[in-house]
């Protein structure tokens, strides 16, 4: 019944990630998490806190990618603000990933060995100290076994056993959600080994595995993730992304 | 009363080979570009550059100044990885000592604070402690005796910002939104230097911006530098954008040393600041 592109999908499937929630910030980096972060705000979590994108805190719903659009500034949070906020535990961070694996180690640092890496990325950025420190969840536009490897080349993020082998140290560490083009995925099995939690509308859990380059927990009866309601689907088209950016990065 | 107004040249005058070398800025915004051209056009070889780090790493990486970079991340923002320095790091011409964005502040504060090391969560359980040799942990002598990452004090020989406005006197206004980690970089650093977009006087300086822009006091800086854009090609709000089409023609030549000689020639063989400005048709 829903015409809801893959994208929209993808931005209600983000926006989920933050449910329940309450009045924490909400980091979501990427163009979909945005969008999604700032849905679930207009919708079921009404006292998330949402920046601009740069260092403000921003109280209405803020179209992406519209240079000069009108904003009710809440309050100040400049990058070292930031930083302490995460330290703090009052953070939800939706990252990207290079590379994830099955325990949910994410890598944004290089790809190859790390003293000699034949691709030098981003850097650690604020990796380690969100995923110690806060829920993290991930979003990964391009599921794919060069993105969802065995192993990853080198651990930015930390993933369920690092967390295990810190014991009481990582009280704080907790991965809520991996949401890709294909599915949404979770950590919530016995092993903390990442499981297939819902498949996106057209894809089948076997496309998903064959995407895939390490054994994904697949339950016997997967979801459908859920599609954006009328309400949500005119927030995404009108209000949150009218030059429709989503489908750049989640093409139809 | 100091009169701290001085050129670019005379800043790059002070600092010397082998020097740990602290750049203000964040990425590909509010950048000192003039000092750091200044630096790229002298002698200096073997620094030692720390950086929330963009262009400012790139260039420098890409005409040989560098030996090791200290980072959390190297970005263009618009274009995400600065590809002079994955050019560098890549061919293995410069080493890395890497950061958290946390142990990175609070390495710089406690330099500030004249403190060994920090304690915090951060970095546990990840590589930072292969990209980070030395690293070390802590533990707490409290009751709780939990082990913590003991950030390392990053001590700055110098360190080198871009601000909105100031005065003759070394005062410093940032008039944009984030002042990023420039005041802690002039905090921990020995010798501290400020281009500014303009020098006014002192009394001129609240007319722009609140009490709070007012974030370099004199006591942080040694020089101070009038260069009216002069964090060209990054961004220096409300002064001015970024120049994106300028960004995108220098991250091009990283794809051929004949595109990077010619940018070289063009735009950083300049004997001044004033001559690059005429070239790129600011002045």
């Amino acid at each position: 019944m829903s015409d809801a592109t893959r994208a929209e999908v993808c931005i209600v499937a983000c926006a989920e990630a933050f449910r329940g929630d309450g009045e924490i910030v909400a980091n979501p980096i990427g163009t979909i998490p945005i969008i999604g972060g700032r849905l679930a705000r207009a919708t079921f979590e009404p006292d998330l806190l949402l920046t601009d994108g740069e260092a403000l805190f921003v109280a209405n719903d803020l179209p992406v990618g519209v240079a000069g659009a009108p904003k009710v500034i809440e309050a100040w949070n400049p990058y070292r603000m930031m930083l302490e906020i995460t330290w703090s535990g009052r953070r939800h961070v939706m990252m990207g990933a290079t590379q994830i694996d099955r325990l949910g180690n994410q890598n944004i640092a290089g790809i190859g060995p790390l003293d000699a890496p034949k691709v030098q990325l981003l850097g650690f950025r604020g990796a380690p100290g969100n995923t110690i420190n806060d829920p993290t969840s991930y979003w990964i536009p391009n599921h794919s076994p060069k993105v969802f490897v065995p192993q990853v080349d080198v651990v930015t993020g930390i993933g369920c056993d690092r967390a295990a082998e810190l014991g009481p140290r990582a009280r704080f560490h907790r991965i809520r959600r991996v949401v890709s083009n294909l599915g949404v995925f979770d950590f919530e099995t016995t092993a903390h080994t990442m499981r297939l939690r819902s498949v996106h509308p057209g894809v089948t859990a076997d496309d998903v595995v064959a995407a895939t380059g390490f054994e994904l927990e697949v339950p016997e009866d997967v979801p459908e993730s859920r599609s954006p309601t009328a309400e949500e689907l005119a927030l995404i088209r009108d209000v949150l992304d009218p030059n429709d950016l989503r489908s750049k990065e989640v093409p139809a | 009363m100091a009169d701290k107004r001085a050129t670019e040249d005379e800043v790059v005058g002070e600092l010397r080979d082998g020097m740990t070398v602290g750049i203000g800025g964040w990425g590909s915004r509010r950048k000192p570009m003039s000092i750091v051209r200044a630096i790229a056009r002298s002698d200096l070889r073997d620094l030692r550059i720390v950086s929330c780090g963009g262009p400012d790493v790139g260039l420098l990486c890409a005409t040989g100044k560098v030996a090791e970079v200290v980072f959390a991340f190297v970005s263009l923002d618009s274009i995400p990885l600065e590809p002079h320095f994955r050019a560098a790091v890549e061919s293995r011409s410069v080493s890395t000592v890497q950061h958290d964005e946390g142990t990175f502040f609070l390495g710089l504060q406690a330099a500030a604070w004249r403190v060994p090391f920090l304690p915090t969560r951060v970095g546990l359980g990840s590589d930072l402690f292969r990209a980070h040799p030395g690293l070390r942990t802590v533990r707490s002598p409290y009751d709780d005796g939990e082990e913590l990452v003991a950030a390392p004090a990053i001590e700055l020989d110098a360190a080198v910002v871009h601000l909105n406005r100031g005065d003759e006197r070394g005062n410093g206004q940032i008039l944009g939104v984030d002042p990023f980690m420039d005041d802690l970089m002039l905090r921990a650093a020995r010798q501290r230097f400020m281009s500014v977009e303009n020098i006014v006087p002192t009394d001129d300086f609240l007319a722009e911006g609140p009490v709070e822009s007012l974030r370099v006091p004199r006591h942080l800086t040694d020089a101070v530098v009038e260069a009216p854009r002069g964090a060209h090609f990054t961004s220096c709000p409300p002064d001015y954008e970024r120049d994106e089409s300028f960004q995108r023609e220098y991250a091009a030549t990283a794809k051929s040393p004949e595109a990077w000689e010619a940018f070289r020639t063009k735009y950083l063989d300049l004997p001044t600041h004033a001559a690059y400005l005429a070239q790129v048709g600011l002045s």
